[in-house]
C-alpha cells in the first residue's frame, strides 16, 4: 500500500515525463477524452465508492450508534466512546497489541536487515531470496497451525527438543507471559523475508563503489555496515518500518488460530476483541467505536510515516 | 499483515566484482554459517509439515522426535480429502467431521481467480485513464485513491460486512470476492506509475496508424506492462488465496467455505484422541502447496521485482 513504484532509479520520476510534454497536453486538452475516460474509470470508481469510501464514511458513523445488525442503528452520541474509555479490557487488548507489535517488530527488523545485507554482501542468488521469500507465500493461518504443532507441549519437536536438552518443556501458547512473544516470533518467520526483499532492493540502490572505495581505504565490512549502509539506507528503513507496524496492529488471524485470544484475554488483541465485540456480542457500534479508535492511531503513524520520508530523504539524492 | 505489496520492476543488478576472487575468511566463513541457519529455519517447518502429513496420529504420538514419517501412510490425506468413511477416519485419530477439502480448494480457486482477473484489469483500466487520458477532474479523483491508500482494508471490513448482508450475499463466494473485485488503490496507484514511464511515442506511432486508444491500450499498453502486471497478479492472487478474515465474516456453509477458513473448523474439530495432526498438516499442505508451486512459475520474475520507493 505505502510503497510502490515502477520507475527504475535511472530513469526520470512519472512527474517530470509528464512535464516535458506541455504542448503535447495543451493539444489533447482540446479535444479530452471524456467519454472514453468515464468508461475507463467506470468500474475501479464505482468500486472504490462503494466498498472503501461508503464503508469508511458508515463505519465512523456507527461508532456513534446502537446497532446489532438486526434493528435499525440507533444514535446514542459518544456513548459507545464514553464506554470504551472505562472498558478495562479494551485496554488490556491494546497494551497486548502494543506488546504484541513492539515484539514483532523489534526482531523482524533487525532479523531483516541482518538477511538483507547477507544477501548483498554475500551472494547476489535469486534462489536463496526466493527461499528466504518462501513462508510469505503461507497463510497465516497456515503458519499458525504450523508452529502450532511444532511447539505443542506434548508431541512438537520443538518441546522435545528442549527436553532433550534438558530443560523443561515450554508450554508456548498455553502461558500467559508466553504466548503473546511466541506468536509475535510465528508472525516474524513468515514476514521477515518479505521485509527483508524490501530492504535488500533499498540497499541495491547503494553504489558499489562505496563499498569498494572504503575496502581500498581497509575498512571492514562491521565498519562499511554503519559508515556506508545505514545511513543511506535510512529514509527506506524508516518507511519499512513504519509500513511493518502498520500491518503489525492489525494482527489477527495466528491469535484466532492458536489461542483464540486466550490463556485468560493474554492474546486478546485489539483486532481480535473487535471481532469479538461485533460478532460474538452483536456490538457493532462498539465495536466501530474501537475500530475508530485503532484507526486513529495508525492514521498517526501513516502521518508520521510521511513526515519521516519527507525528512530523510536518502544522501543519493 | 495488510497487503501493503510492494512491487518494481527495477532489476536488480548483476552479480559484480565484488563476489569474485574472495579469499577465505573467518567473518565470511561466520556469515554463511548465519545464512544456512536462516535457510533452515525458513524451511524446515515445511518439511514438518509433510513428515507429519505422512505419518499415522498412533506414530506421531509414540515416536514424536522422528525426523522421518512414523508409520508412513497416507491417510492424513485422504482423510483431509474426505476419501476416508467416517468410521474410518475416527479410527485413525481424525474427527470424522466430514470437511471436503476438494471443494474448499475449489471455492479457493474461483474466489482468488475472480478476484485477481477483475481487479487487475479494472485496476488497468483505471490507471491508464489516469496516466493518458485527458479529462476533467482527473487529478482530484485521482488524490481521493491516493486518500484511500492510507484507510487500513480492516477498517472497511465490518461496514463492509454489514453492506454485504444488505445486499444478501453473505455465505456466497460473490460476498467474498465483491470488495476486493473492482480495485484496490495500491493497484490502480502501481500500474499508472508503470503506464506514466511507457514513452508516448509508442502509443502515438499507433494513433498515426489510424488505431483507437481502446485498442491502444489492449494491444499496445497492456502487453508492454506485462512484467509488473503478472508480478502484481501473482501477489494479489496469493494475498486474496491466504485471506482469512473478511472470509471467516462472510462465510458460514461449505457453498462459500474457503480453504483458511477450513482449515480453522478442522483445527476446532478436535476429537477426543487429541488433535488429529497428521490430517491437519496434510489439509495445510494441500493449501499451501498452490502457492508455492504458482510462486515457483514466476519466482526469478516476482524476486527480482519486489522492491521498493516512497510515494512522492
Amino acid at each position: 500500500m505505502t510503497v510502490a513504484s515502477s520507475s527504475p532509479p535511472s530513469r526520470l520520476p512519472p512527474g517530470d515525463t509528464e512535464r516535458v510534454a506541455p504542448v503535447r497536453e495543451a493539444r489533447a486538452r482540446a479535444h479530452g477524452d471524456g467519454a472514453l475516460a468515464a468508461l475507463f474509470i467506470a468500474p475501479a470508481l464505482l468500486g472504490f465508492l462503494v466498498f472503501l469510501l461508503w464503508p469508511t464514511l458508515r463505519g465512523i458513523y456507527l461508532s456513534f450508534t446502537r446497532f446489532n445488525l438486526l434493528t435499525p442503528a440507533e444514535w446514542v452520541g459518544l456513548d459507545n466512546y464514553d464506554r470504551m474509555i472505562h472498558d478495562p479490557i479494551f485496554w488490556d487488548s491494546l497494551a497486548v497489541t502494543v506488546e504484541y507489535v513492539v515484539i514483532n517488530i523489534g526482531v523482524q527488523t533487525v532479523a531483516a536487515l541482518a538477511i538483507a545485507v547477507l544477501l548483498q554482501r554475500l551472494t547476489q542468488s535469486a534462489l536463496l531470496r526466493g527461499i528466504v521469500l518462501t513462508p510469505y507465500l503461507m497463510s497465516n493461518v497456515v503458519a499458525g497451525l504450523v508452529w502450532l504443532w511444532i511447539l505443542d507441549n506434548q508431541l512438537g519437536i520443538g518441546n522435545e527438543i528442549i527436553s532433550g536438552l534438558g530443560f523443561d518443556r515450554i508450554p508456548f501458547l498455553a502461558d500467559e507471559t508466553w504466548a503473546i512473544p511466541t506468536i509475535a516470533l510465528i508472525n516474524v518467520w513468515r514476514h521477515v523475508g518479505y521485509t527483508a526483499l524490501l530492504l535488500f532492493a533499498g540497499l541495491q540502490a547503494i553504489p558499489n563503489d562505496m563499498y569498494e572505495a572504503a575496502r581500498v581505504d581497509g575498512a571492514s565490512e562491521w565498519r562499511m555496515f554503519w559508515r556506508i549502509t545505514m545511513p543511506l539506507l535510512r529514509p527506506v528503513l524508516a518507511v519499512v518500518l513504519i509500513m511493518t507496524v502498520i500491518g503489525s496492529f492489525q494482527v489477527f488471524d495466528t491469535v484466532a488460530v492458536t489461542t483464540a485470544g486466550g490463556p485468560a484475554n493474554a492474546t486478546n488483541v485489539l483486532q481480535y476483541y473487535i471481532y469479538g465485540s461485533a460478532f460474538g456480542r452483536f456490538q457493532f457500534g462498539y465495536a466501530s467505536a474501537m475500530s475508530v479508535a485503532l484507526l486513529v492511531v495508525l492514521s498517526a503513524i501513516t502521518i508520521l510515516q510521511y513526515r519521516l520520508t519527507r525528512a530523510g530523504r536518502s544522501d543519493l539524492g | 499483515m495488510a497487503d501493503m505489496a510492494a512491487v518494481t520492476t527495477t532489476p536488480t543488478s548483476p552479480p559484480s566484482a565484488r563476489d569474485t576472487g574472495r579469499r577465505f575468511s573467518f567473518g565470511r566463513a561466520a556469515a554463511w554459517t548465519a545464512m544456512g541457519l536462516i535457510v533452515l529455519i525458513t524451511l524446515l517447518p515445511f518439511y514438518w509439515i509433510l513428515r507429519t502429513a505422512l505419518s499415522t496420529n498412533a506414530g506421531l504420538s509414540t515416536d514424536p522426535a522422528n525426523p522421518l514419517p512414523v508409520d508412513f501412510t497416507g491417510g492424513g490425506f485422504a482423510r483431509a480429502l474426505g476419501l476416508q468413511s467416517a468410521e474410518e477416519a475416527i479410527a485413525q485419530g481424525g474427527s470424522g467431521g466430514g470437511l471436503d477439502f476438494w471443494r474448499y480448494l475449489l471455492n479457493s480457486v474461483i474466489v482468488s481467480t475472480l478476484i485477481t482477473g477483475c481487479q487487475i484489469f479494472f485496476s488497468a483500466m483505471a490507471a491508464y485513464a489516469f496516466a493518458r487520458l485527458r479529462w476533467r477532474g482527473r487529478d482530484k479523483v485521482f488524490g481521493l485513491f491516493l486518500a484511500g491508500m492510507m484507510v487500513p482494508t480492516i477498517f472497511t471490513l465490518l461496514p463492509n460486512f454489514v453492506l454485504i448482508k444488505q445486499l444478501h450475499l453473505v455465505d456466497s463466494l460473490l460476498g467474498i470476492a465483491l470488495p476486493t473485485l473492482f480495485m484496490t488503490p495500491f493497484a490502480v496507484f502501481f500500474l499508472r506509475q508503470f503506464f506514466l514511464n511507457i514513452p508516448r511515442e509508442v502509443e502515438e506511432a499507433a494513433l498515426l496508424d489510424g488505431a483507437g486508444k481502446i485498442k491502444i491500450f489492449f494491444r499496445v499498453v497492456l502487453p508492454m506492462a506485462s512484467t509488473p502486471i503478472i508480478t502484481l497478479g501473482v501477489l494479489t492472487y496469493i494475498t486474496s488465496w491466504n485471506d482469512y478474515f473478511w472470509p471467516l465474516m462472510v462465510s458460514y456453509s461449505d457453498s462459500s467455505r474457503v480453504l483458511t477458513v477450513a482449515l480453522a473448523i478442522f483445527r476446532a474439530q478436535t476429537p477426543q484422541t487429541g488433535t488429529d495432526w497428521s490430517g491437519l498438516m496434510a489439509a495445510t499442505l494441500i493449501a499451501a502447496l498452490p502457492m508455492l508451486v504458482l510462486f515457483a512459475c514466476f519466482a526469478r520474475r516476482i524476486v527480482s521485482s519486489i522492491g521498493f520507493t516512497g510515494i512522492k
